[in-house]
């Protein structure tokens, strides 16, 4: 008994001194944590959020700094898991930093959305979609600029009703929080107010699989005329080349999950007609323009998933700390609601609950090769 | 719901049976000599799979011919997946040659989380579009929309698999020695096998089968990323226990099983709970025969 | 270290250099077609795994001279303790310094000094440190829980993890009907757990091995998807969000406080593990356990009911996974089922193993350690998985019993030598 305390000890002993090893306070800069996914299965849409970060901090620290004071970023990785995300919250509290960039999954997001509230830090998420995170009310301090997962919802079935008028459609989802959330979105959409369109399947896939023929064999006997799927582009470019390869020339309706470059490149002829909402296009934008070159020059490679409006999130948080001139959190927000900033998913400003006003959905078609905005 | 939807489903089921037996091969083998679930396993599926997509790539520069591209660069995967299955073994696992079966097991699964994150970071971690290395020739009209040519490819490249690593493990030296090494290892060491041979031998081999694996999957589902061997890995361990664990036939025959009980899970109830009808198949298979379908019965010395 | 080692060495490296070729020197990107060429990494990898490999030699022949019988009797500690002080240099100095820490006297300072540290831990750290400390003893906890299984009965059980979402769910389902508070989830949470592991425990009683271990990773994978589908139950992927934290007979307490206070009732939550665990494991059907946990079928000649034996090593086990899940749920505010993932199930068994299976000390050496050093290893950022798999790698190759490894009881009949009556 007295030795397993003993062990205690000494564990408790290096750990104080780690304690006191941290925490040191260094004036004159401003500190912004960037949180996410950058390791495990997840880390692909976690990575681009801190590029988009170092971009802007690089750019406005060679620029003379925020108002006369260096940013320093705090890149914490949270592997998406509530959990880990708990802790990493706790770790940037601990940083003393003003404002966080991320987190990026909405299930790690709300853990950390627990410990920020209480701590009046300013978070901006690039892609937590997850419609309670601003409705329910519950942290004043949460805001993100990209559209939460209802507003998709609704426009993919007002799109599956009206435009392509289709009677029968199957929806699809991949089982996870995003991906589910939004197939349940669609499909309370449709009941609410198309009634005439018959959902013949609600089903999930697994994620992962090396094989999703014979969902797709389901998708065939159910005999529908177009799915909506919910969920991201590596499942979605499999599900959709795999129906194309047996013949099954049905609609393909799909989330922003999937709007992104890679799934057309990865889908190749397959992707050709491919219905996807997504933000409003703005990539002819010289901010996303210039966005996109920055990137490329520094990374030798296109930018990731949610780079866009991580870029635009980092964005909001530089002006609205610069507009503000101050890093006290009520200032901060109340610049994040007032001041416009030009980024590239659009001038943006936020509203009382934290969506960001002029970001919203349009749907997109892959036409020769390329997403291009319908209407 | 027709034949044909029967039929379809069957196949489907075939073809995922197929993958996590070339899988599940590497797992079976590496089981019965050495007793270690290899953890790493499907990490050797995920470098094959992304070797021969750096070589495709680089050699497509040359302007060579699809075929010679697709022969040449899964030769180098191959080459390359079996060096690193043989590395592995020497570094992470023969100093554990003495001590407790648990610890090589942590040992592998430290060597599986390095690898991932190896290939993560000296790589990227976006998905990238894997080309379709395998030609897509029409197949006879009674079997359209049923089953295609990459299908038939992955079918008949395990049966090959299978049939040569049976006739290797019977009637060749280096099998008998395996077999040997397999049953006891001291003994073996007494009549003169060079165990440690046998060993780097096997993990050669089953290196060499899950970069096969890796290939044909990734250029099947058409993208990599580095996290692919992890869930693959577990599956086909599912299924190298299921069809009794150390056994060849067995592992291919569990594997068939698996991607059989999860494809008509999938068609016929829900493919949400795929997983689930296998795991219950897997339970149900084992509480009747707790030693998988071919394995042999534990010997319970007493 | 001889000029044939450091030429073995190079040798290896040049194999390194080669075998990394493809992955470490050519990036391609088959999106743009580009292939990016970087030659330089060559060099870094034959300099790393030179220097490396020359470590890793010298560690390993001094692990071969350096290996000592695991089994200490009461003589061999005494003769150790002479030839300890009678060797001098460094060497002689830890050795002197070991046998002085065996002291009782010394020891029980030392164990004072340790409970005032954990005691005050929270009150002179930061929210980060009480935070992160919070999940590593929810860890201590588990790994102590599945020590039970693995560690005392040497069932391989790779499904642990089910039953600390079974504990966890259990609190958060309670509170999403009822809107029960944490001190009444607590007991139901640790019954359903146990109750769990007597059922899952029912069917596998006639399997071993690693045939027990895929079938408690399927009950584990069936739990999750089970959670993560059952929509109106669970809240599916969602989750279950705004679990009330612990309060302090109805006190609601800010973030800082009340981390402090689910500090503390996890520390008391494992010191009641820890005791109860250590009592089990010398009681009559721990030591039933053990027999059966070396060799099953001698154990079970000698009167030991097999089946009694392994339902309450899975039901003890499940128990405390049960608590240490209802003080996560309470802690995190948040359960989704991407919490309880065969990934995490992994993680406890490494716990257990890394510290040494069976051995109480060991356990929660190796969960604190585990949990812990990724979290200190974040200044490395993006290398932070990769040195932590290179360290699970190491510490077996060179600790394979585990960082403490199990001293058995040793029963010697006292029968004094001269020398030292």
């Amino acid at each position: 008994m007295y030795k397993r305390i003993a062990v205690f000890a000494v564990i408790l002993l290096l750990a104080s001194a780690m304690v006191f090893a941290g925490g040191r306070q260094e004036a004159g800069e401003i500190r912004i944590g960037v949180a996410g996914a950058h390791s495990g299965d997840l880390a692909s849409y976690g990575l681009p959020t801190v590029n988009a970060a170092q971009l802007i901090a690089d750019e406005v620290n060679a620029a003379g700094g925020l108002n006369g004071q260096q940013i320093r970023l705090f890149i914490e990785d949270d592997q998406c898991a509530p959990d880990v995300a708990a802790n990493t919250a706790a770790k940037l509290v601990g940083d003393r930093v003003v404002a966080v960039l991320g987190h990026i999954c909405s299930g790690a997001t709300n853990a950390a959305m627990e410990i920020y509230t209480g701590e009046n830090i300013v978070t901006v998420s690039p892609s937590a979609t997850s419609p309670p995170l601003t409705q329910s009310g519950d942290f004043p301090t949460f805001f993100r600029t990209i559209a939460p997962d209802d507003a998709q919802g609704q426009l993919q079935a007002e799109f599956v009703a009206e435009e392509l008028g289709l009677t029968s459609v199957a929806i699809l989802h991949d089982g996870g929080d995003y991906g589910r959330g939004l197939a349940e979105f669609a499909r309370a959409a449709l009941q609410a107010n198309y009634p005439q369109v018959n959902i013949a399947l609600f089903e999930g896939i697994t994620v992962g699989a090396v094989d999703y023929s014979a969902i797709i064999n389901r998708i065939g006997a159910a005999n529908v005329q177009g799915v909506i799927y919910g969920g991201y582009h590596p499942e979605a470019s499999r599900l959709v080349t795999q129906m194309r390869a047996q013949g099954l020339n049905l609609s393909f309706i799909s989330g922003d999950g999937v709007q992104d470059a890679t799934f057309i490149d990865v889908a190749g002829a397959a992707a050709e007609g491919v219905y996807a909402t997504g933000p409003m296009d703005t990539s002819a934008s010289p901010v996303a323009q210039a966005a996109r070159a920055a990137h490329q020059a520094k990374y030798g490679e296109e930018p990731g998933p949610f780079f866009m409006n991580a870029y635009a999130g980092m964005q909001a948080i530089v002006n609205a700390i610069r507009t503000a001139g101050s890093t006290d959190p009520a200032a901060i927000m109340s610049a994040l609601r007032s001041s416009p900033v030009d980024t590239p998913v659009g001038r943006i400003t936020f509203d009382e609950r934290g969506d960001a006003i002029g970001v919203g959905f349009a749907m997109y078609q892959v036409q020769s090769g390329t997403y291009v905005e319908l209407r | 719901m027709d034949f044909d939807y029967f039929l379809r489903l069957f196949f489907s089921g075939l073809t995922r049976g197929s993958i996590y037996a070339l899988l599940a091969l590497g797992y079976t083998m590496v089981y019965g000599i050495i007793k270690l679930i290899n953890f790493a396993h499907g990490e050797i599926y995920m470098i094959g799979a992304f070797t021969a997509l750096i070589m495709a790539t680089v050699f497509s520069f040359t302007g060579m011919p699809t075929l010679a591209i697709l022969v040449l660069s899964s030769l180098v995967a191959l080459i390359y997946s079996s060096a690193y299955g043989f590395t592995i073994e020497k570094l992470a696992y023969k100093p554990l040659r003495k001590a407790p079966r648990l610890s090589v097991l942590i040992s592998a699964i430290g060597m599986s989380l390095f690898l991932q994150n190896y290939v993560l970071l000296a790589q990227t971690s976006n998905f990238l579009p894997y080309p379709s290395l395998l030609p897509q020739v029409p197949v006879p009209r009674f079997l359209q929309g049923i089953i295609n040519s990459q299908q038939i490819i992955i079918f008949t490249t395990t049966a090959v698999v299978m049939v040569l690593l049976t006739l290797l493990i019977k009637f060749t030296r280096m099998g008998k020695s395996m077999r040997a090494t397999s049953q006891d290892r001291v003994m073996a060491t007494l009549v003169g096998i060079n165990v440690n041979k046998v060993i780097s031998w096997t993990f050669l081999i089953g290196s060499f089968t899950a970069a096969l694996g890796g290939i044909l999957i990734s250029s099947f589902t058409g993208q990599i990323n580095f996290y692919v061997g992890f869930i693959a890995g577990i599956k086909a361990f599912v299924a190298a226990v299921l069809g009794g664990i150390g056994s060849i036939p067995g592992a291919v025959l569990g594997s068939l099983v698996l991607g059989m009980t999860e494809s008509f899970a999938a068609g016929y109830l829900s493919s949400v709970y795929e997983d689930v009808f296998a795991f219950i198949i897997l339970v149900l298979i084992l509480i009747f025969k707790p030693s998988g379908l071919l394995g042999r019965p534990e010997t319970q010395k007493v | 270290m001889t000029l044939q080692d450091v030429k073995k060495t190079a040798l290896a490296s040049i194999w390194f250099v080669f075998l990394t070729f493809p992955i470490m020197v050519i990036r391609v990107n088959t999106i743009t077609q580009t292939v990016v060429w970087r030659w330089h990494n060559m060099l870094y990898i034959f300099l790393g795994t030179f220097f490396g490999g020359l470590l890793w030699r010298f560690a390993l022949t001094r692990r071969k001279v350096g290996a000592k019988p695991i089994v200490q009797t009461e003589d061999e500690k005494a003769a150790a303790a002479q030839s300890a002080a009678a060797t001098t240099g460094l060497k002689g100095t830890v050795a002197q310094l070991k046998v002085r820490l065996a002291e009782p006297a010394v020891r029980k300072s030392l164990i004072a000094a340790g409970l005032v540290l954990v005691l005050l831990f929270p009150i002179f750290s930061s929210l980060y440190q009480t935070s992160i400390m919070i999940t590593a003893l929810i860890y201590v906890m588990l790994a102590l829980g599945l020590n039970i299984v693995i560690g005392l009965g040497g069932m391989l059980h790779l499904g642990y993890i089910a039953f600390f979402a079974v504990g966890a769910y259990t609190y958060g389902i309670l509170y999403r009907f009822f809107d029960v508070g944490f001190w009444v989830a607590l007991p139901i949470a640790a019954f359903f757990s146990t109750l769990a592991g007597i059922l899952l425990a029912l069917p596998v009683l006639r399997l071993r091995g690693d045939y027990l271990a895929i079938v408690t990773l399927g009950f584990a994978e069936i739990v999750r998807i089970l959670l993560n589908n059952a929509t109106g139950f669970s809240g599916g992927p969602a989750g279950i969000r705004g679990i009330p934290r612990p309060t302090f007979f109805g006190i609601q307490m800010n973030l800082a406080t009340v981390s402090i206070y689910i500090y503390y009732i996890i520390v008391v939550a494992v010191a009641v593990t820890i005791f109860v665990v250590w009592r089990f494991e010398n009681s009559r059907i721990g030591r039933a356990l053990v027999a059966m946990g070396e060799d099953d079928i001698a154990a079970e000649a000698m009167g030991i009911d097999i089946a009694r034996v392994k339902l309450t090593a899975f039901a003890l086990g499940s128990f405390w996974a049960g608590i240490a899940g209802v003080i996560f749920a309470s802690r995190t505010t948040f359960i989704n089922p991407a919490s309880f993932t065969v990934w995490q199930s992994i993680i406890v068994l490494s716990c257990v193993v890394l510290g040494g299976m069976g051995s109480i000390k060991g356990v929660i050496i190796g969960a604190l350690g585990l949990i812990l050093i990724p979290e200190y290893l974040r200044a490395f950022s993006d290398y932070r998985m990769l040195i932590f798999g290179a360290v699970l790698v190491i510490m077996m190759v060179f600790r394979p019993g585990g960082l403490i490894q199990k001293k058995r009881k040793a029963y010697t009949f006292a029968v004094q030598t001269e020398e030292q009556g």
